[in-house]
C-alpha cells in the first residue's frame, strides 16, 4: 500500500497547493511549502521502505516491494506496482530533483503559483507512476499523464516561443504514445489469444511466444516511443524547444526525469519483453545512439542560446543510454543507471544555473555575456563543476557512468564503443565552450549582477555533494541497482545461452545469489501465489549481447 | 612510516577543498595554505621515502587500499594507493619541486587578484598527479590523469580575462583529451582481456596470456601512446603545448615542465611490460621521440618569445625521454625526467624573474644585458641553461642525456639512426638555450627592469640550481667506475636492460662525442648571437632562410593544418546545423499540413449555393461509385 | 390503372427534381431556394409512391407522408429563417449571407 502513498501524496499535495495558492497574497509561498511539505512525505515513505524492506519482500524475484488492487477485471487491467532496487533509485531520483526544482524556481514563479506546483506534483506522480507500474495499461495510463502539466508548465510559465515548443512537445511525445498504446495493445491480443487469458499484466506478459516478426514490430513500436522520449536522433528536435521554453523547474524535471522514462522503458519493458527482437535490433539501435552522441554535440556547439545549448547536450547524454542499454550487459546497465542518475543532476543543475542567470540579466544569449566570473565567482564556480561533470570529467558521476556504458559496450561491440568515445572529446569542446563564452574572456555587455543567493548555494551545494558523491563512491546506487538490473538480464536472456556465458567475474556479483521467495505472505498484497515466469524453459536463442 | 602514504596526496586535495571555500576571504593567508599544503605534503614524501630506502617493503611494493571505487562484477577498480621505488622518484619529484613552485609562486603571483584561486587550482593540480604517480590500478591513474589536465585548462587559461587565454586553454584540453580517449579505449581493451586493471596484475596477465610480438599487446600499446602523446605533447598531439605558455610562468614550470607533460613517460614506463612485447609500437615510440626531439628543437630555435623557446624545448626533451622508452632504457627515460624536472623548472622560474621584472616583457629581443641587473636570475639561469645542453661533466642533463644517447646507440634497431638522431638534436639543444643566455643576458640592456627578485623567488631558484647540479651525480657511466645508484634503484620496477655488448670504451667514446657536440652548439650561438649577430641576420634575410624560419617559427605547420582541416569544418558545420536540419523534416511535415488547411479552407466559400452544388456532387458520385461497384 | 408507364412517373420525378435541384443552385433569393427545395422533396415523394405502387408495398406511401411531415416542419423553420436572415441582411440575397466564409 506504501507504494500507492507514494503516488497518491504528491497528487493530493498538488491539490493542495492550488487551493492554497488561491490565497492572494502569502499564496504562493504557501504553495511551494506545501509542494516541499508533500515531497517531504514522500522521501519519508522512501526512508521508511528502505528501513523495514527485508521484512516485506515481494513475491517476483528482485522486486521488495508489490502492491496489487484491481481496476477493470474483466479486461484484465489492475492497478499493478512494483519496486525493486531501479524504482526505488528512480523514484528517490524523482523527490529529490522535484524538491530542487521547488527550491531553485522559489523566486521565479510570482503568477498563478498554485497552480504552478499543481502541475509540478502532478507531474512528478506521474513519474512515479512511471516508475512503479508492473501493468502495462497503467504504465500507459501514468505515462500519458505526466504529459499534461507538463504541457501546461511549458505553454503558460514558459519564455517567449512557449506556445510552439508546449505544441511541439505535446504532438511528439503523444505520437510516440500512441505507437505504444497500439504495441501494448498488439501484444495483449497475442498473448490473450495463445494462452486464453487476456491480462496487462507485466510479469505474465514476459515470456510470451509470438512469431520473431510480429515481436519486431511490437518491439519497434515500444522502441519508437521510448526513443522520442529519450529523445534519440532524429526524433528529437521537440527537446531543445520544450527544455528551453519551459520555465527552470520544467526544464529540471524534463531534463532530468521525463527523459529518463524513456531510458526506464526501455530498461523495464522494451529488452525483457522482446529479448530477441532487440537483440536483432542492438546494431540499429546502438547507432542510432552514436549518432545521437555525436550529432547533439555539434548542434550544442553551434548554439547562441545557452539554454538551447544545454538542451542539446542532453541529446548528447541520452545517446549514451542507448548505446547501454542495446550493449545489455551488467557493467553497461550499471552504466545507464549512473547516467540517468548523474545527468539528472549535472543537467538539472545546469538548468538552474541558467535560470538563475536569466531572472538577473533577462537574456541566455552567450553573444550578450562573457567574462561574468568578475561579477559572480561563486556561480562560475558552480559552473565549472556542472560543465566539467557534463564533459565526463573523472572523479564526477557522469564519468562512471559513461566509463562503464563504454566498457560494457566495448565487451559486446568494440567498435561501437570506440565510436561512441568520440563523445568525450565533442562534449569537451561544447563544455568548455559554455565557460569561456559564459564566464571568461571578453565582456560583451556590462552588468551588474548579485551572486548566488544563500538560497541557490544550497541548492548547489546538496547538487554537488551529489555528484561527486556519485562519481568517488558508487558503489550504494550500483549495490542497489544490481539485483534489480541481473533479473532484468535473467529474463531476457535466453536460458541455455545464459549458462554456457563463462568467465564468471564479469557478472555482476549478486547474480549469483538466488533471491529467496518470501515467507510469509504480506495480508496487503495479491494473495495468489506467482512465481517468476521461467523463460529459460519456453525459449532459445541467444543472449542479448552477452558474448564471452 | 609508509602508512603515512595517503596524507602525501591528501593534503593538497584538503589544502584546494579550504582554498576553494573559503580562500576569497583570506587574503594571503592563502599563500600560506597552499605552499603549506604542498610543503607538508612534500616532508610526508620525504618520510616516506626514508620508510620505504631504510626498510624495503617485501618485493619493494607498499600498497595502501583507501576505499571500493567501483565494484561491478569482476570491474573493481579500488581507490588503490601503489609505492614502489618507480612512484617514489615521481612523488618526490612532484612534491617537491611542486613546493618549491608553490613558494615562488608566493610572491611572483601576489599583485594577482585571483591569489587565493591559483593556489586552490595548483593544490589540485598537485593532489591530482599525486593520485597518477601513485594509483594502483588504471582508472585511478586515468582519474589523475584527466585531473591534471583539467588544471593545466584552468590555469593556462587562470587569467580568464583574455579571450586568447581562453581559446588556448581550451586547445590544450582538448588536444590532449583526444589522446585520453585513446587511452580509455586502451582502458576497455585491457579490462576485456586480461581481467582487471589492477596494473601489476594487469602486467602478470599480459606476459601470461599474450605471446610477445602479437596483435594483442601491439593493440594496447598503441592506445595507450595515444594517450602518451597527448599528455606528453608529441608528434602529432605537441600542439597545444607552445600555445599553454598563456598561463602564469609558475603554472609552465611545474605543470607544462616539470611534472605534468611527463605524465605520459610515467605512463609507459609503468606498462614497459606490455611495451616490451610490443616491439613495433615500442619502436614507433623512439622513432616519434626522435622526430619531436628534431622539430621541436629546430622551432625552439627561431621563436622570439622567451617562455615559447622554452616550451619548444620541453617538447624536444620529453622527445628525448620518449626515445629512451623506445629504444627500452627505461630507468634513463626516467632519470632524464628527473634532471629535466629540475633543470626546467629552474629555467622557467629564471624567465618568470626575468619576465616580472621587466613588467611582463617576454620579447627576447627587447631584453638583453640583463646579466648585471639580475645577477641571481642570470646565474640561476645559466645553470638551467648548461644543464639543458648537457655540458659535460658538472651537470645534471650531461649524466641522463648521455646516458640516453648510449642507450639508443645500443638499439639493435636503427640504433644508429636513433642515436645520430639524439645527437643532431643534442647541438640544436645547445644552441637554442644559448642564444637564449646571449641574447637575454649579454649585449645591451633594452628595457629598465622594475622589480628585483625577492626572497621567496631566489630560494627556490637556488635551491633548483643545486638541484640541477647535482641531481646527475646518482647515476654515472660505467667507466667512472663509480655506481650507477639510480638504476639500481629502479632495477625492481624495470626488467634488466640486455647487458651492454659495447664495451665502457664505447660509452665513454659516445660521451666524448656528446660533450664534444654541446660545446661546439655553446659556441655556435656564441658566434651567432653574440659575436656576430649579423651573419645570423644575413642569413634569416635570404629567401629559404626566411620561409625555414616562419615555417620553423610556426611549429612546422601543424596548427595550420589542424585548423584547415578539422578545427574550421566542425566550427562551420556547427554554425551551418545551428537550427537543426533534422527539424526541417517536421517543420516540413506542419508546413504541408498548413499547406493543406489553406487549400482546403478556401472552399469554405460562405455561398449556400456552392455548398449545395457540392452537396449534389457529392451526392452524384457516392452513388455512381455505389452503382458502378456492384 | 396500368396506363401510365412506371418508367413516365419516374422520368417526370426526375425533371422535378432535376428542376428543383436548378432552382436552388442558380436563384440567389431566398425564398426561392426554399421553393425549389419543396419541388426536390416532392420529386422523391412521387418516386417513392411509385416504387411502392410498383412492388405492392406500403412503405412508398407511409415514407410519402414523412417527406410531407418533414417538409412541414422544414418550410416553417426555413421560413423563420428567411425572415431572420431579412432581418438581418436587409435582403433575400443568399449569397450576401457569406459570413462564415473561410
Amino acid at each position: 500500500m506504501i507504494l500507492l502513498w507514494l503516488i497518491i501524496v504528491p497528487f493530493a499535495g498538488g491539490v493542495a497547493a492550488w487551493i492554497l495558492g488561491l490565497r492572494g497574497r502569502g499564496g504562493g509561498s504557501a504553495a511551494r511549502w506545501a509542494s516541499i511539505a508533500a515531497l517531504a512525505v514522500d522521501l519519508a515513505l522512501l526512508a521508511a521502505i528502505l528501513a523495514g524492506r527485508s521484512a516485506a519482500a515481494g513475491r517476483h524475484g528482485d522486486f521488495f516491494l508489490e502492491a496489487r488492487a484491481g481496476w477493470v477485471p474483466q479486461l484484465g487491467i489492475s492497478i499493478h506496482l512494483g519496486m525493486d532496487g531501479l524504482s526505488l533509485l528512480l523514484v528517490f531520483l524523482t523527490v529529490f530533483m522535484g524538491i530542487v526544482s521547488v527550491v531553485a524556481s522559489w523566486t521565479e514563479i510570482t503568477e498563478r503559483a498554485g497552480f504552478f506546483h499543481f502541475n509540478l506534483l502532478w507531474c512528478l506522480a506521474g513519474v512515479i507512476g512511471v516508475f512503479l507500474s508492473m501493468d502495462l495499461f497503467l504504465f500507459y495510463f501514468f505515462w500519458e499523464m505526466m504529459l499534461v502539466p507538463m504541457y501546461f508548465l511549458i505553454a503558460i510559465w514558459g519564455h517567449e516561443r512557449r506556445t510552439y515548443a508546449a505544441i511541439k512537445f505535446f504532438i511528439f511525445t503523444q505520437l510516440g504514445g500512441l505507437l505504444m498504446l497500439m504495441a501494448i495493445l498488439g501484444l495483449y491480443f497475442i498473448h490473450g489469444s495463445q494462452t486464453g487469458a487476456y491480462t496487462f499484466d507485466y510479469f505474465d506478459l514476459i515470456g510470451t511466444r509470438m512469431s520473431s516478426a510480429a515481436a519486431f514490430w511490437l518491439m519497434l513500436g515500444f522502441f519508437v516511443s521510448f526513443a522520442v522520449k529519450l529523445p534519440a536522433v532524429p526524433v528529437h528536435s521537440w527537446l531543445p524547444d520544450a527544455h528551453t521554453e519551459a520555465p527552470t523547474a520544467g526544464s529540471v524535471i524534463l531534463a532530468g526525469l521525463l527523459l529518463k522514462t524513456g531510458a526506464y522503458g526501455m530498461l523495464r519493458f522494451m529488452v525483457p519483453l522482446f529479448p530477441d527482437a532487440s537483440q536483432r535490433f542492438a546494431p540499429v539501435g546502438m547507432a542510432v545512439g552514436i549518432i545521437g552522441i555525436l550529432y547533439g554535440a555539434v548542434l550544442a556547439f553551434g548554439q547562441t542560446d545557452l539554454k538551447r545549448l544545454i538542451a542539446d547536450t542532453s541529446i548528447s547524454h541520452m545517446g549514451f543510454i542507448l548505446v547501454g542499454i542495446f550493449a545489455w550487459n551488467g557493467l553497461a546497465l550499471q552504466g545507464v543507471t549512473m547516467q540517468i542518475i548523474s545527468h539528472a543532476i549535472s543537467t538539472g543543475m545546469l538548468f538552474i544555473l541558467v535560470g538563475a542567470l536569466q531572472e538577473r540579466i533577462h537574456t541566455r544569449d552567450m553573444d550578450l555575456m562573457g567574462r561574468l566570473w568578475e561579477k559572480v565567482p561563486v556561480m562560475g564556480g558552480v559552473a565549472m563543476v556542472f560543465a566539467l561533470a557534463s564533459l565526463g570529467l573523472p572523479g564526477l558521476g557522469n564519468f562512471v557512468a559513461e566509463f562503464l556504458i563504454l566498457l560494457g559496450a566495448f565487451r559486446a561491440n568494440p567498435a561501437a564503443s570506440a565510436a561512441a568515445s568520440l563523445g568525450l572529446i565533442v562534449s569537451t569542446v561544447y563544455a568548455l565552450w559554455i565557460m569561456q563564452r559564459v564566464f571568461h574572456g571578453d565582456e560583451r555587455t556590462r552588468w551588474t549582477l548579485p551572486d548566488m543567493s544563500v538560497r541557490e548555494k544550497g541548492v548547489a551545494a546538496a547538487m554537488i555533494v551529489a555528484i561527486v558523491w556519485l562519481g568517488l563512491y558508487p558503489q550504494p546506487v550500483i549495490n542497489e541497482a544490481a539485483p534489480a538490473l541481473d533479473g532484468l538480464r535473467r529474463i531476457s536472456i535466453s536460458g541455455p545461452q545464459a549458462v554456457k556465458i563463462p568467465a564468471p567475474d564479469f557478472r555482476l556479483t549478486a547474480a549469483a545469489k538466488a533471491v529467496p521467495l518470501p515467507a510469509e505472505e504480506d495480508p496487503a498484497f495479491d494473495k495468489k501465489a506467482r512465481v517468476v515466469p521461467d523463460i529459460s524453459s519456453q525459449k532459445s536463442g541467444e543472449g542479448v549481447n552477452e558474448r564471452p | 612510516m609508509l602508512s603515512l602514504l595517503w596524507l602525501v596526496p591528501a593534503l593538497p586535495f584538503a589544502g584546494f577543498l579550504a582554498l576553494a571555500l573559503f580562500g576569497r576571504r583570506m587574503g594571503a593567508f592563502a599563500a600560506a595554505v597552499g605552499t603549506g599544503s604542498v610543503g607538508l605534503s612534500a616532508l610526508f614524501a620525504l618520510a616516506v621515502a626514508a620508510g620505504f630506502i631504510s626498510s624495503p617493503p617485501p618485493a619493494r611494493i607498499y600498497t595502501q587500499s583507501l576505499w571500493d571505487w567501483i565494484n561491478v562484477g569482476g570491474f573493481k577498480p579500488g581507490i588503490l594507493l601503489y609505492l614502489d621505488s618507480l612512484s617514489l622518484v615521481m612523488v618526490l619529484v612532484v612534491t617537491v619541486v611542486g613546493f618549491l613552485i608553490h613558494l615562488y609562486s608566493a610572491e611572483f603571483m601576489e599583485a594577482d587578484d585571483g591569489y587565493s584561486r591559483f593556489f586552490a587550482y595548483m593544490n589540485l593540480f598537485v593532489g591530482s598527479m599525486l593520485v597518477l604517480v601513485l594509483a594502483g590500478n588504471l582508472l585511478l591513474l586515468y582519474l589523475g590523469w584527466e585531473g591534471v589536465g583539467l588544471c593545466s585548462y584552468l590555469l593556462i587559461g587562470f587569467w580568464y580575462r583574455q579571450p586568447e587565454n581562453g581559446a588556448a586553454a581550451i586547445k590544450a584540453f582538448v588536444v590532449t583529451r583526444i589522446g585520453d580517449t585513446a587511452l580509455a579505449i586502451g582502458l576497455f581493451f585491457l579490462f576485456l582481456n586480461l581481467g582487471t586493471l589492477d596494473i601489476q596484475k594487469m602486467m602478470n596477465m599480459a606476459a601470461l596470456r599474450w605471446q610477445a610480438g602479437s596483435a594483442y599487446p601491439e593493440i594496447a600499446a598503441a592506445l595507450i601512446l595515444g594517450g602518451a602523446l597527448g599528455k606528453s605533447a608529441q608528434l602529432p598531439l605537441q600542439t597545444w603545448l607552445p600555445d599553454a605558455m598563456a598561463g602564469p610562468t609558475p603554472v609552465s614550470a611545474l605543470i607544462h615542465a616539470a611534472t605534468m607533460v611527463t605524465a605520459g613517460v610515467y605512463l609507459i614506463a609503468r606498462t614497459n611490460v606490455i611495451f616490451t612485447m610490443a616491439p613495433a609500437v615500442q619502436f614507433a615510440v623512439a622513432v616519434i621521440g626522435a622526430a619531436t626531439l628534431l622539430l621541436s628543437a629546430a622551432s625552439a630555435l627561431v621563436q622570439h618569445d622567451i617562455k615559447r623557446v622554452l616550451a619548444y624545448s620541453t617538447i624536444s626533451q620529453i622527445g628525448y625521454m620518449f626515445l629512451a622508452l623506445g629504444v627500452g632504457a627505461w630507468s634513463a627515460a626516467i632519470f632524464h625526467l628527473m634532471t629535466h624536472a629540475f633543470f626546467k623548472a629552474l629555467l622557467f622560474l629564471g624567465a618568470g624573474a626575468v619576465i616580472s621584472g621587466l613588467d611582463g616583457e617576454h620579447d627576447i629581443f627587447k631584453m638583453g644585458g640583463l646579466r648585471r641587473q639580475m645577477p641571481v636570475a642570470f646565474w640561476c639561469f645559466l645553470t638551467g641553461a648548461c644543464s639543458l645542453a648537457a655540458l659535460p661533466l658538472v651537470t645534471a642533463g650531461f649524466y641522463s642525456k648521455g646516458l640516453i644517447l648510449f642507450s639508443a646507440w645500443q638499439s639493435r634497431r636503427a640504433g644508429f639512426w636513433l642515436w645520430a638522431a639524439g645527437i643532431a638534436g643534442a647541438l640544436l639543444t645547445s644552441i637554442y638555450i644559448f642564444r637564449l643566455v646571449f641574447i637575454v643576458f649579454f649585449g645591451k640592456p633594452k628595457t629598465a627592469v622594475v622589480k628585483k627578485p625577492g626572497p621567496r623567488i631566489v630560494i627556490p631558484l637556488v635551491a633548483l640550481a643545486f638541484l640541477s647540479i647535482v641531481g646527475g651525480f646518482v647515476n654515472m657511466p660505467a667507466f667512472f667506475g663509480v655506481k650507477d645508484v639510480f638504476s639500481r634503484f629502479l632495477e625492481s620496477v624495470f626488467p634488466v636492460p640486455p647487458q651492454a655488448a659495447s664495451l665502457p670504451e664505447t660509452e665513454l667514446l659516445l660521451e666524448t662525442v656528446s660533450a664534444i657536440v654541446s660545446l661546439a652548439g655553446v659556441y655556435v650561438a656564441y658566434f651567432f648571437f653574440l659575436a656576430a649577430p649579423e651573419y645570423s641576420e644575413e642569413m634569416a634575410r635570404t629567401a629559404p632562410g626566411r620561409a625555414l624560419g616562419k615555417f620553423w617559427f610556426s611549429g612546422w605547420g601543424f596548427d595550420w593544418l589542424y585548423e584547415k582541416a578539422l578545427v574550421s569544418p566542425y566550427r562551420w558545420f556547427a554554425r551551418a546545423n545551428r537550427n537543426d536540419a533534422v527539424d526541417l523534416i517536421y517543420s516540413f511535415i506542419a508546413a504541408a499540413s498548413r499547406f493543406f488547411h489553406y487549400g482546403l479552407s478556401l472552399s469554405q466559400t460562405g455561398k449556400v449555393r456552392f455548398y449545395a452544388a457540392v452537396l449534389a456532387l457529392g451526392a452524384v458520385i457516392t452513388i455512381t461509385i455505389a452503382v458502378l461497384a456492384r | 390503372m396500368a396506363a401510365v408507364p412506371m418508367e413516365h412517373v419516374f422520368v417526370l420525378a426526375w425533371v422535378l427534381f432535376i428542376t428543383g435541384l436548378v432552382g436552388v443552385l442558380v436563384r440567389r433569393n431566398l425564398l426561392f431556394i426554399l421553393m425549389s427545395v419543396e419541388i426536390m422533396l416532392n420529386a422523391s415523394g412521387l418516386a417513392f409512391i411509385a416504387a411502392g405502387f410498383k412492388w405492392g408495398q406500403p412503405d412508398g406511401q407511409v415514407m410519402f407522408i414523412f417527406i410531407l411531415a418533414m417538409a412541414a416542419a422544414e418550410v416553417s423553420v426555413g421560413l423563420a429563417l428567411v425572415l431572420l436572415a431579412y432581418r438581418q441582411f436587409r435582403s433575400l440575397d443568399a449569397d450576401q449571407a457569406s459570413r462564415m466564409r473561410g
